[in-house]
């Protein structure tokens, strides 16, 4: 299991049946919240959605991304990115501050605001099976092979060679793929991923880079700041010193050229 | 007259009750049903009041503490020592109630503790928690000669008076590195703020304006509780930060203006939305009115002008901080966010506990120093010692 996973989401054949989003449900024992999956939304209770956009239908769930937003920021590292390719919460150390959940580039971590013990909650990429070889719930459930489940090098291989021996079919990009450093749930789609109103502005650079840059400059800052701090402490102090001396040694003088019967200052 | 101070004193002694009621039960609630009850939060928009102000305005307005340590001890300005004592008992307050706002925010308030053993050295978050738990420590021991004078525990302020300048040091250091870092915090979400806030520089835009907002609430503080506790003001003093914070302010206009035309945004500026005015409102008020002011003399040099000055600067803050943690997150989010009662109720409850702290210990304690100037005999930062003959 050591092959990074991923999984393909092909909206050309998506037809918008809701069975991945019952699988869903059921896998992870979560109540009913919608009579109609199309009509839903994500939340504590629903990890996945299918959305309708104009003539077509649009699966949403966590990405999986390869250089996760929600894992960088977490303070007490309650978020994992685990080997084969999921990232998982671990509630027994969340704090609970939702850093998690205003730094997710697709809106994906849900809290239980209800709780007095809250959890954040997203999909888990079907730990459970994945780990027994299984695909994801929503993968099984799939009559329309929309989503499909595999290895992650394989399943670009697919996405590219659909989109080559159909280009009518397809808009010749696999969104998911470089979007925010790469992640491991891809998108296929007969037309652009604007008009289907993904959010196509995100950065291809992994964001946990964003903070890292600001980050890595503690140490600088310490070290320099530390010396910098001292150093003015002991200049200033050091002046003073001097001026103090200065004046005594002034007084002195004055002394002592007073003794001498010198009385030109005072003229 | 006298009739009506006690009226005065009554009035603003109920507003308090009623703050203290109203807010604690609005904090018994949160505890008993849960954040999703008494707030207007959401999974679209996770941090809103508590976080914006409580947090990010809170420990900004305690910058003063900070800012004054390393003009007194540092650049060895001595002459302000006679506020110190003040500020930092401001800051310290200040940074108490943040911690206490977090414990009211956190959906797990009891697993605070969690952040000093598992670590995630590459969240910022993770950083705050330390640099403000260290901090507190810090204005702890700096504020602890105010307890240990009063309880005559002299062999202790000894100690104390004798780790000063590495305290302060370590101080400044954590205080520039949290400050900046709330700023920090937003590095992550480019695309979920509005352009016009989002910029790499954050970090540098925070701290600069922690720096003018501390130098801002040493001012207007002063001028208040000079009023309240019927002192003079230690005007000839106060009025010098002025000049410091117009320092501050310009070289956080010059940064932010250059880094929006650097990055293409001065469109940005001309645009009629919603977003534009609020920026507009919060550069006007927070950095040109105030540098127009403080930069006239005579302003400067007048009590109510250098007081205005101050209210202007501390306005603008508040407005940036909120414009960043909320205006700018509303742009992109289909969720429309604006605090509850019982938000804004929990908010005035810790001001209200702020002040109310604030005023006990200046009562009992020896906040205000009685003799303010002639123990510095020398220590001005005079080259010429006939000039220090003549101010003495
Ligand atoms: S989509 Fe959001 S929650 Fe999922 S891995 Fe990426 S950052 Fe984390
Ligand atoms: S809410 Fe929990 S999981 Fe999310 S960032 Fe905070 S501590 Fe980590
Ligand atoms: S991978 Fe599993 S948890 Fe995630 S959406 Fe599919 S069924 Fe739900």
């Amino acid at each position: 299991m050591n092959k990074k996973k991923a999984i393909l989401i092909d909206i050309t054949r998506c037809i918008g049946c809701g069975a991945c989003y019952e699988a869903c449900k059921e896998q992870n024992h979560l109540p009913e919240t919608s009579s109609d999956p199309l009509r839903d939304t994500l939340s504590d209770k629903t990890f996945t959605i299918i959305e309708q956009r104009g003539d077509y239908f649009i699966r949403k769930m966590c990405q999986h991304c390869d250089k996760p937003s929600c894992v960088s920021v977490c303070p007490v590292g309650a978020f994992e990115k685990t080997e084969w390719g999921a990232v998982l919460y671990d509630e027994d150390k969340c704090m609970g501050c939702r850093y998690c959940m205003q730094a997710c580039p697709y809106q994906i971590p849900r809290y239980e605001w209800g709780e007095l013990n809250p959890r954040v909650q997203k999909c888990v990429m079907c730990y459970d099976r994945v780990k027994n070889g299984l695909p994801t719930a929503c993968a099984e459930a799939c009559p329309a092979e929309a989503t499909i489940f595999g290895d992650r090098e394989e399943l670009i291989k697919e996405a590219e060679s659909r989109i080559r021996d159909n280009p009518d079919r397809y808009y010749p990009y696999i969104y998911g793929l470089n979007e925010v450093g790469g992640t491991s749930v891809f998108y296929l789609s007969p037309v652009s991923f604007e008009e289907l109103k993904f959010n196509t502005n995100l950065p291809k650079k992994a964001l946990p880079n964003f903070t890292w840059e600001a980050l890595s400059k503690i140490p600088t800052i310490v070290t320099v700041g530390g010396v910098f701090l001292t150093g003015f402490y002991w200049l200033t102090n050091r002046k003073n010193e001097i001026a103090k001396e200065r004046f005594q040694d002034e007084q002195e003088e004055i002394s002592k050229s007073k003794t001498e019967g010198d009385i030109t200052d005072e003229k | 007259m006298k009739n009506n101070s006690i009226f005065k004193l009554t009035f603003w002694k109920g507003v308090a009750l009623l703050m203290l009621v109203i807010g604690g039960y609005s904090i018994f609630l949160r505890y008993t049903k849960g954040l999703g009850a008494v707030t207007n939060l959401s999974d679209q928009f996770s941090w809103g009041l508590w976080i914006g102000f409580d947090i990010l305005c809170g420990v900004g307005l305690a910058a003063g503490g900070f800012t004054l340590c390393a003009i007194v001890y540092i650049f060895n300005i001595k002459r302000f020592k006679p506020i110190i004592r003040p500020t930092i008992l401001t800051a310290f307050l200040g940074y108490l109630l943040v911690i206490f706002a977090l414990l009211i925010d956190l959906g797990r308030p009891w697993a605070i503790w969690h952040a000093l053993v598992m670590w995630n050295p590459h969240s910022v978050m993770f950083e705050v928690a330390w640099c403000v738990m260290l901090y507190t420590t810090v204005l702890f021991f700096e504020f602890s000669p105010i307890i240990l004078e009063k309880f005559k525990l002299y062999k202790l302020l000894k100690v104390i008076k004798a780790i000063t300048i590495p305290l302060v040091v370590a101080g400044v250091i954590l205080s520039t590195l949290h400050q900046s870092s709330l700023g920090s915090l937003y590095l992550i979400v480019p695309a979920k703020m509005h352009p016009l806030w989002y910029s790499s520089w954050l970090p540098v835009y925070f701290f600069l304006s922690a720096v003018s907002v501390g130098c801002a609430m040493i001012i207007f503080e002063s001028y208040l509780s000079a009023k309240a506790f019927n002192r003079q003001l230690e005007f000839s003093l106060v009025k010098d930060i002025g000049r410091w914070i117009v320092v501050a302010l310009g070289a956080y206009s010059v940064l932010k203006f250059m880094d929006l035309l650097h990055e293409g945004k001065l469109k940005l500026l001309l645009e009629s939305s919603e977003e534009t005015y609020l920026f507009w409102l919060e550069v006007i008020v927070g950095i040109f009115i105030p540098i127009i002011l403080l930069i006239v003399r005579k302003i400067r040099e007048n009590r109510i002008g250098l007081f205005a000055s101050a209210a202007f600067v501390i306005g603008g803050f508040l407005l940036n901080r909120m414009n960043v943690s909320i205006t700018s997150i509303q742009t992109f989010s289909d969720y429309y966010y604006f605090p509850s009662f019982y938000e804004i109720a929990t908010t005035l409850f810790i001001v209200t506990v702020g002040i109310i702290v604030f005023n006990l210990i200046v009562k009992n304690f020896k906040v205000f120093e009685e003799v303010p100037v002639h123990e510095n005999k020398f220590k001005y930062i005079v080259i010429d010692g006939r000039e220090a003959l003549k101010e003495n």
